[in-house]
């Protein structure tokens, strides 16, 4: 993965002839967390300002606004505590905790991500909320004391992506068996899989097919 | 079965060898150790009372019947009297997630439908509007129409198996055979319009992969005219039913608050009274612009599920008739050559496929037609780096897309939220304290699908 990449089908240089070779993208994994400028729109404003009239200037690392979704970058050692103040509080009353999933991005030095998706039934919002933590120290705390419907999800992102959630009743893999060594669905762990011949032509396996950029 | 009584003799002889013969004590974790002395036996037996000291643990599943699937239930009893129930999933785990970052964006689609096989329609709708969202991109109306129409009649199928499997499972065994008898009718019509019965990958980014069969559109006005019968055979057969009353009524009871702390949502969550629907509260696909009511029951028990079911089928009927009313003629992909798939599918002689007239044109008459065709099938379109999480209206409740991209042909990360997953948590909420014969009935009243739930 590069930093910069150009063009529609990665051509550089002549020989794109679809008039998409002066896009210039950037890669996610790479760039910093840039906040979005206030004001945000929308109902957006209003929540970080309650969270950061409660917790704190200093709770949110990153606010940023992209495709009409708010995500709000939060330290992994106040996650149960920004979880408490999200569900309890008056102006911000999100009850459900949709979805807790984790991401691995291998350039990064926090390379393990936790995203928690937050919906607030009175309001009819939602919001997102992502913490980052390194393969030296993959702590989050946990926030099934919050949310117990967290409890299996958090499983699931310590079964596949081997963070630790402090303070998880009984953190132990759900899917995969319980002696199984390594955690699937980090960038690193091969996907494997086997060759098939087909009419006669050999078809490698899927990670190791031609991939494009 | 274990049992936790024991009896140890205080005769301990020991062997030349230093070894006793009897174990004279023993460490155990749990239950009672009975050291007898002498006495009278009689009365050391009547003191204990079978019922309430023995605990049997007994392994529903993973390969049980009444289990839904590959689910293992480990239940601690006493008596018929369930005190605990431990979930445990996992066996039908497919890796669907990981392989997604393997494929590109496209053949996402007959991935994801492959999760909730009862709902794949919905699995479909889900992971496109995520990568629609990323793409920033708007499908045409009628696509948005063909996909409601569909995702109502899935809706419809899958409450169908749902009635048929509970039915099943608490010895309404008719009820099984109409509720897949009805569903098949709904098979059909998914057969017409994609040439598939299940696992369809109908829904693509961008639209639907082709336009309503000639005669689909009777085929579904023909459903809906029938449908609304076989409803009322159903509650003829079983609302007034004792027996069914009797097994639902008070079984597996979990309230607003239960449900919202364990993220139920669905019909389950309806039951208890909250009209939560996503339909509703956060409209997509236009089900805005649709007329229907979201059923709810203040019950919160398995017979609330059962009606708000019933019910469920009834609107979802009238969406339908509505969404046949808004078909107009139309593109069902979006127009940019960019991100449509480029075939153009039509009935040869040997079945569905590529249509001669699209391959000839694509041959022969437009070169920008082949390279846009070689690029789009090898390479696949590139999405815009991002994440987005979409939800919508599962049949079992809130199916969520956690879609993240790098700006590259294939996704970074597919996670899916899926409602049998996190519903199943609530097992132990709604059975323990109950009979045994009610974890069953608690269980299929959450009508989990362990595709889903393993992924």
């Amino acid at each position: 993965m590069s930093d910069q990449e150009q063009g529609l089908f990665g051509v550089a240089g002549t020989g794109d002839t679809s008039g998409f070779g002066g896009l210039v993208r950037q890669s996610p994994s790479t760039f910093e967390l840039v906040s979005t400028a206030a004001p945000l729109g929308g109902y957006f404003d209003e929540v970080v300002g309650a969270l950061r009239e409660l917790l704190g200037e200093d709770v949110a690392r990153a606010v940023i606004v992209d495709r009409g979704e708010l995500t709000i970058h939060i330290a992994p050692d106040r996650v149960a505590e920004v979880c408490k103040t999200m569900r309890d509080d008056e102006g911000l009353r999100f009850e459900l905790c949709s979805s807790v999933s984790g991401v691995d991005y291998p350039d990064q030095r926090n390379r393990l991500h936790v995203v928690y998706h937050l919906t607030s039934m009175t309001y009819r919002r939602n919001v997102r909320l992502e913490t980052a933590v390194g393969l030296d120290h993959p702590v989050v705390q946990s926030v099934t004391a919050v949310y117990p419907t967290a409890d299996w999800q958090e499983r699931e992102a310590y079964d596949m992506f081997g963070v630790v959630f402090e303070g998880h009743p009984h953190l132990t893999r759900i899917l995969m068996p319980d002696d199984w060594e390594g955690h699937p669905q980090r960038k690193d762990y091969p996907l494997g899989g086997i060759a098939v011949e087909y009419k006669g032509a050999h078809i490698p396996p899927p990670d190791e097919r031609r991939s494009y950029k | 079965m274990t049992t936790t009584d024991s009896a140890s003799f205080t005769a301990p002889q020991a062997d030349a060898d230093g070894t006793d013969a009897y174990a004279a004590e023993r460490d155990t974790t749990e239950g009672r150790v009975y050291t007898v002395t002498g006495g009278d036996w009689d009365e050391l037996v009547a003191s204990v009372d079978p019922v309430s000291e023995e605990r049997l643990i007994v392994n529903l599943g993973p390969q049980h019947p009444s289990t839904h699937g590959v689910l293992r239930l480990v239940c601690e009893l006493e008596g018929e009297t369930v005190r605990s129930v431990r979930p445990i999933v996992g066996y039908l785990h497919t890796g669907i997630e990981k392989n997604l970052e393997y494929r590109n964006w496209t053949q996402g689609t007959t991935f994801v439908t492959r999760a909730d096989y009862l709902a794949p329609i919905f699995n479909e709708t889900a992971y496109c509007l995520a990568v629609e969202k990323l793409l920033g991109v708007t499908v045409p109306k009628r696509a948005d129409v063909i996909r409601v129409i569909m995702m109502e009649l899935n809706r419809i199928s899958s409450h169908l198996v749902a009635l048929a499997t509970t039915g099943m499972e608490l010895g309404a065994l008719s009820m099984m055979i109409y509720g897949f008898r009805d569903r098949e009718k709904i098979l059909d019509i998914f057969e017409a319009v994609c040439g598939l019965r299940m696992n369809m990958a109908y829904v693509r980014p961008g639209g639907v992969a082709q336009d309503l069969p000639a005669d689909g559109v009777k085929m579904i006005r023909e459903f809906v005219d029938y449908m609304p019968k076989g409803l009322d055979d159903y509650e003829g057969l079983l609302t007034g039913n004792v027996i069914w009353q009797e097994r639902t009524q008070g079984v597996g009871y979990l309230d607003v608050s239960g449900c919202l702390a364990l993220g139920v949502t669905g019909p389950v969550l309806r039951s208890a009274g909250l009209a939560w629907d996503l339909r509703k509260t956060q409209p997509y696909c236009g089900y805005e612009e649709y007329d229907f009511e979201v059923p709810t029951h203040n019950g919160a028990d398995a017979w609330a599920r059962y009606v708000v079911r019933l019910d469920e089928i009834r609107e979802s009927l009238k969406i339908i008739s509505q969404g046949l009313d808004k078909l107009e003629p139309g593109p069902v992909m979006v127009e940019d050559k960019k991100i449509a798939w480029p075939a153009q599918l039509a009935l040869g002689g040997d079945g569905m496929g590529n249509s001669l007239n699209h391959i000839r044109h694509i041959m022969s008459q437009s070169m920008e037609a082949l390279i846009h065709h070689f690029k789009l099938v090898t390479e696949g379109f590139r999405v815009p780096a991002g994440q987005v999480y979409t939800a919508i209206e599962a049949p079992r409740g809130e199916l969520g897309i956690h879609a993240v991209s790098d700006g590259g042909t294939r996704p970074f990360r597919v996670h899916m939220r899926e409602p049998s997953f996190i519903n199943l948590q609530s097992i132990p909420a709604l059975a323990e304290g109950g009979l045994l014969a009610d974890v069953i009935a608690g269980g299929a009243s959450l009508d989990p699908v362990m595709g889903g739930c393993d992924r």
